[in-house]
């Protein structure tokens, strides 16, 4: 090889590469501990955490802070205005203390805002890993059948599929959970078939790898951070929905504290206490708000160009 | 390192042996009831390759070069064709599994971004193979900080950095040191050094042949540069459309090449002498449409010497110095071929 002609491009000698843009004095944070430090030092997602965990822990404890009974009615103390004594956030309809019901009410609203989210991972994370890594026919079959759901608005499916089982927590719970797997396997499986696709994986499995510790080494990692972010958007569309199903009697029923029901008992209220009247919206509204704000968060603390 | 050395016995065969390799790739159809228009990406491509030997290949983008790679690998499956690693064939019985071919035969990417995961750190990207065979976690990790250092990268100060923390030069000594971890006998380089700026891929180069001499490795160099494949390597082939239109040592190509092709593409290399500066491109117009190659020879619709026989005739690939093992596909160098150009007997 000496006597081959040299070009003009070679410089002398294999050196080693230290001459290529030192990056001294770097510390060596894995990627989550990065993004966890970023989402500390953003006030606003830090704010909507806060928030949260005072909604979240009021209503895991809510037993325990001495609340009156939220379904303890009173005809003698219906309607009593905001700033009451004895009921800060004064009274429904029935005259139970709307302090309490909202707290208590969080317990209802909070689980039926997560649990259908954490369901609908489990189940359209899995078919969407598996249609974005396999690929072809199977990619087809699963990704068609999802489309069918996508033929109808979620709310409308929600209240199809909640209508026909019948009311009921167990019901909605479900209903929820069956419209949330869809866009939950799309987005897994467009994630997945783009990190599949990559160079390090061939090389993965160039290195002779089997499937599984590809996925467990080099999908996972890559996909979930994108999919976490969508389901913290989808907690507060649960909310939403679960509300909503509540609202039009599919949901939760009497007399059980849960905000969409709340919204619906005291409606006919509106008029003559309307700051009461709100005050279950105004619920859902800021915890809403506050997973939709921390998704956003997440997503530019993951964002960030690696 | 316990890099696996061909024992003494094997040198006469050739290290790796590929035979009648071939895949097209069906594409869309343009009528939903129409046969499926297929690519014939790679056709009928054959060669070896000596241990202790760089095979270079070259050829416009799109003429099968890294299908051809990832062929050898198995990262894609060949419709038809044999490899044979050391004179076992992979698949046969007595022959070679893909996990045995895959610990021989090892890849480095062209874009030193993409190959490799963005999650791991340096360290574990390279322990990541050994740690798929079966090596323990420490003893892996403990591999990946030699091979750093063979790559001439500090494992003090890389072994734990990520991807984006390194420069390109950098992350592609990582992927070498990846492809090196399995302790392979040959390493095909697919473009591995043509992303990288001139002066770095000068310095991966070095790198690259001081690896050769130090581990003994064979090279399967794929890159469309043609000076540095004719730097690294020892026998050249050419490929048009799928095809291997030109086979032979390196100097026998880049100093006396053969087939039209390949004296247009040497001869479209860019040089720095004002006194054989060429006025036209030697070469015009793009290759034509692979879905459908042109009949008979592919290169005839850019041939300045083509006749009826290169249109009715696909040229096979004939020595045409046996000795130096020199082969061409053309109908100029085929005795009684009917082209005009070529001898007569």
């Amino acid at each position: 090889m000496s006597e081959k002609i040299t070009l003009p491009l070679t410089i002398p000698g294999g050196q080693p590469a230290a001459a290529e843009v030192p990056v001294g004095g770097i510390a060596q944070r894995t990627y989550w501990q990065n993004v966890w430090r970023r989402i500390v030092r953003d006030p606003y997602t830090m704010a909507c955490a806060f928030v949260l965990l005072l909604i979240t822990g009021a209503a895991l404890f809510a037993p325990w802070l001495g609340l009156p009974d939220p379904t303890q009615s009173n005809s003698g103390q219906r309607l009593l205005p905001l700033v009451s004594p004895g009921h800060l956030l004064g009274t429904d309809e029935l005259g139970r203390d709307m302090l309490s019901r909202l707290i208590h009410g969080g317990r209802l609203s909070l689980m039926m805002g997560v649990t259908p989210v954490l369901a609908a991972l489990l189940i359209g994370g899995a078919l969407g890993l598996s249609a974005g890594f396999l690929g072809g026919r199977t990619n087809m079959l699963i990704m068609r059948l999802t489309d069918v759901f996508y033929a109808f608005p979620s709310i409308l499916l929600a209240v199809a599929i909640a209508g026909s089982l019948g009311a009921g927590t167990s019901n909605a719970l479900l209903a929820i959970t069956v419209v949330f797997i869809p866009p939950v396997t799309r987005v897994m499986e467009s994630v997945t078939t783009q990190v599949r696709t990559m160079d390090f994986v061939e090389a993965a499995r160039a290195s002779g790898a089997g499937s599984f510790t590809i996925i467990r080494i080099h999908i996972l990692g890559n996909v979930l951070g994108p999919v976490l972010v969508y389901a913290t958007v989808l907690v507060s569309v649960s909310i939403v929905i679960s509300a909503g199903l509540s609202f039009i009697g599919l949901g939760a029923s009497p007399p059980a504290a849960e905000w969409g029901l709340m919204l619906n008992t005291l409606r006919e209220s509106i008029f003559l206490a309307p700051l009461n009247a709100v005050l279950p919206g105004f619920m859902i509204f800021i915890t809403s708000m506050c997973f939709n704000l921390i998704s956003d968060g997440l997503r530019s603390a993951m964002d960030v160009r690696l | 390192m316990n890099i696996a050395t061909a024992p003494k016995t094997e040198s006469a065969l050739p290290l790796l042996m590929v035979r009648n390799l071939r895949k097209y790739f069906a594409v869309k159809s343009d009528s939903l009831f129409g046969a499926r228009p297929m690519v014939q990406a790679v056709d009928d491509v054959s060669f070896s390759i000596n241990t202790g030997d760089t095979l270079g290949i070259v050829g416009e983008s799109g003429c099968g070069k890294s299908t051809t790679a990832r062929l050898l690998m198995h990262l894609i499956a060949p419709d038809t064709g044999e490899v044979w690693l050391a004179g076992k064939r992979l698949g046969g019985p007595a022959g070679v599994t893909l996990r045995d071919l895959r610990r021989n035969m090892q890849m480095v990417f062209q874009d030193s971004y993409a190959s490799l995961n963005p999650r791991l750190s340096v360290q574990d990207s390279i322990a990541f193979g050994p740690r798929a065979h079966g090596v323990a976690p420490q003893q892996a990790i403990a591999k990946a900080r030699e091979l750093l250092v063979l790559v001439g990268l500090e494992p003090g100060q890389f072994a734990r950095r990520y991807p984006h923390e390194l420069s390109g030069g950098q992350r592609q000594r990582v992927n070498i040191a990846r492809a090196l971890a399995l302790g392979p006998r040959l390493v095909i380089l697919d473009e591995a050094v043509s992303a990288l700026d001139k002066s770095v891929e000068a310095q991966v180069l070095n790198l690259l042949m001081d690896l050769k001499k130090n581990l003994q490795l064979t090279y399967l160099f794929i890159s469309h540069d043609l000076n540095v494949v004719q730097y690294v390597s020892d026998r050249v082939l050419v490929m048009y459309l799928g095809k291997v239109v030109e086979l032979g040592a390196v100097d026998a190509i880049y100093g006396r090449p053969r087939h039209p092709y390949t004296q247009a593409l040497l001869a479209s290399r860019p040089t720095m002498d004002p006194d054989i500066r060429i006025e036209k491109p030697p070469l015009v117009g793009d290759p034509p449409n692979p879905i459908n190659p042109p009949s008979g020879c592919r290169f005839r619709t850019r041939c300045a010497y083509a006749e009826n026989v290169c249109e009715t005739t696909e040229p096979a690939l004939a020595p045409c110095d046996a000795a130096a093992g020199h082969s061409v596909a053309c109908h100029m160098l085929i005795r009684n071929s009917g082209h005009s150009r070529a001898a007569n007997s």
